[in-house]
């Protein structure tokens, strides 16, 4: 177990390392610069502003600079934000993104479990067929769509809520359902088909004929093995909602760290491209470590190996 | 197949036919939209700005007094460009690497499902914001930076059913026969692992269609101002969410292309795998 853990993690700096590595290539390519602007800026300016941000030194020193910086948790300054390095604006805005993040795979585990039961248990019912036609809806809208939607319906024609806030619990409650709306249908999908293998698997069959009530064999028998499937897809569902944070912090004007990306994407400021891409890829890297552990709480047989 | 299912995949190919339908309507927009457009594109009625559906102009107008509807209909040509122009360079460059990594084997196969794992991991809207800066937002550097995240899924189905093909008794007969290697591969391997590639195909032009048009609605897409292919369907609904509160009809029919067109491009690729991928079924 712990071997498994070692090697993960090793796993996760290289794959850390190659996505720094790459990010920093790519932008050093990628054609127009920072302190390319409207006015053409005298020789001596731009010499001066590279001079101060190292870009006059060789690429390679400008990579070790980079890569060592990384290693103290300095990602640099920004190009933009004179007054904050990169760092501390995402410290700053970290926060708010995993606390949306986390909002959302609660919302979507919350919807998508009594969801996914019920299509399974009562499959080929109208009701499943009601429940997965929700959930294909689910995938195929777009969350920017859903988001625009939410706020016409439910802020500006009903008045329930009020949209582009981010302050008080009732604030989050729009941006949460937009952002776990399509892992919600996603789930909802992917449980109810586990379910219904498990459903005709032999230990459901012996649960049943030893006498055990209905509630005890769906939730403890065969929820629990159908969890695993679940457990596979969080990794990339945690990919899916990093991405679904840039576009719902941007359709609600949270101010996290997704919607810095997205001003930094537009400003071409590289060092705050460079260091949220690096924070997506640990979190990254994070969760499918913890999805790792919990594999082994949840399956005896992958903690016996 | 028993009675009781029969209901139920009636109703599922009623579903898959109007998706048909209405992707072969999109597909008909793109291709036409020059000659079935109300208006010339561009066209500007500076007195009949923001005007709601008429008779005249069906969607309405936009905050610059543009035809909705030529806007929509100009705006299929881009969305079909990237989803069909994406999958294809997808299909090409990850079927190539599959096939490769997995009738190779052994060390090769490793190394380069090592890199299609990275890649795989990510989330693949960051790699493509990352590679949209490289080459450029228009629609050609787009496709480019679709493709290139797209390809690794292919990869991986490719390389799965060589695996498995390989096992195959007939591919074992070609190689006893002398069959040449790329002889077995091409024309022993390759024609049994086309139906799952075609299914991964069918789900990665609605993919693609949801990153441009997510990209371009939230400004980082397609910036083109002069290019003849039309506005894509993602700058639509950001023009019209600035102005929702007032004149929802500006964004709603855009919002209403992009979410039609995935869906029925969804629903073909669910039709496809029940009828390609029989394991799946």
């Amino acid at each position: 177990m712990v071997s498994l853990l070692f090697k993960r993690l090793i796993h996760g700096l290289v794959v850390l390392w190659v996505v720094a590595t790459v990010t920093f290539l790519l932008l050093r390519l990628a054609p127009g610069g920072p302190f390319d602007s409207e006015r053409k800026l005298p020789p001596e300016v731009i010499a001066n502003l590279e001079a101060k941000y190292h870009l006059d030194k060789p690429v390679w020193q400008q990579y070790l600079r980079y890569l060592g910086g990384i290693a103290r948790g300095d990602f640099g300054p920004s190009y933009k934000y004179l007054d904050r390095g990169v760092t501390e604006i995402i410290a700053d805005t970290l926060p708010t993104s995993v606390l949306l993040g986390g909002l959302a795979i609660l919302f979507a585990l919350a919807i998508s479990f009594p969801i996914g039961l019920l299509a399974a248990y009562y499959r080929n019912s109208p009701i499943d067929r009601c429940c997965m036609l929700v959930a294909t809806l689910g995938i195929s809208l777009p969350n920017f769509l859903l988001g625009a939607f939410l706020i016409w319906a439910i802020a500006l024609q009903l008045g329930w809520l009020q949209a582009g806030r981010w302050d008080d619990w009732a604030s989050m409650i729009l941006p949460t359902a937009t952002l776990g709306a399509a892992p919600a249908a996603f789930l909802a999908a992917l449980l109810r088909s586990a379910l219904i293998e498990t459903f005709g698997e032999d230990f459901v069959r012996t649960a049943r004929a030893k006498g055990l009530t209905e509630f005890v064999v769906v939730t403890k028998h065969a929820l629990c093995h159908s969890l695993i499937p679940v457990l596979t897809v969080m990794g990339p569902l945690t990919a899916a909602l990093l991405t679904g944070s840039f576009v719902v912090e941007f359709v609600f004007a949270i101010p996290g760290m997704g919607r810095f990306f997205i001003t930094a994407v537009v400003d071409r400021d590289y060092p705050l491209i460079m260091g949220v891409t690096l924070i997506y890829t640990a979190l990254l890297v994070c969760t499918n470590l913890l999805v790792d552990l919990l594999y082994s709480y949840v399956d005896p047989r992958i903690r016996a190996q | 197949m028993n009675g009781e299912n029969q209901p139920k995949l009636t109703s599922a190919n009623r579903f898959i036919g109007i998706s048909a339908a209405f992707v072969a309507v999109v597909l008909f927009a793109a291709v036409f939209a020059p000659w079935i457009s109300p208006y010339a594109v561009g066209g500007l009625e500076e007195k009949r700005l923001l005007e709601a559906p008429s008779w005249a102009h069906w969607m309405g107008t936009d905050g610059l007094g543009r035809d909705l509807l030529t806007r929509v209909l100009f705006g299929a040509r881009v969305s079909i460009a990237v989803g069909l122009g994406t999958a294809l360079i997808a299909l090409l460059l990850g079927t190539a690497y599959g096939l490769v990594a997995g009738f190779k084997g052994g060390n090769w196969d490793h190394f380069m499902m090592r890199v299609v794992d990275i890649f795989y991991g990510l989330p693949d809207m960051l790699i493509f914001i990352l590679l949209s800066l490289l080459f450029g937002r228009h629609i050609g550097g787009l496709l480019v930076a679709l493709g290139l995240v797209s390809w690794v899924r292919f990869a991986r189905i490719a390389r799965g059913q060589v695996l498995q093909a390989k096992e195959f008794l007939f591919v074992e007969a070609a190689v006893a026969l002398g069959a040449s290697r790329s002889r077995v591969l091409l024309r022993h391997i390759l024609p049994n692992i086309v139906g799952p590639i075609i299914v991964t195909m069918t789900f990665s032009i609605p993919s693609a269609i949801l990153a441009e048009s997510t990209l371009s609605f939230i400004g980082i897409g397609i910036n083109d101002p002069y290019s003849h292919w039309g506005t894509s369907w993602g700058t639509l609904a950001q023009d019209g969410y600035r102005a929702m509160r007032s004149y929802p009809h500006v964004i709603a029919f855009p919002a209403a292309a992009i979410f039609l067109t995935i869906l029925s491009f969804n629903t073909l690729g669910n039709g496809m795998r029940d009828l390609l991928d029989p394991k799946q079924r």
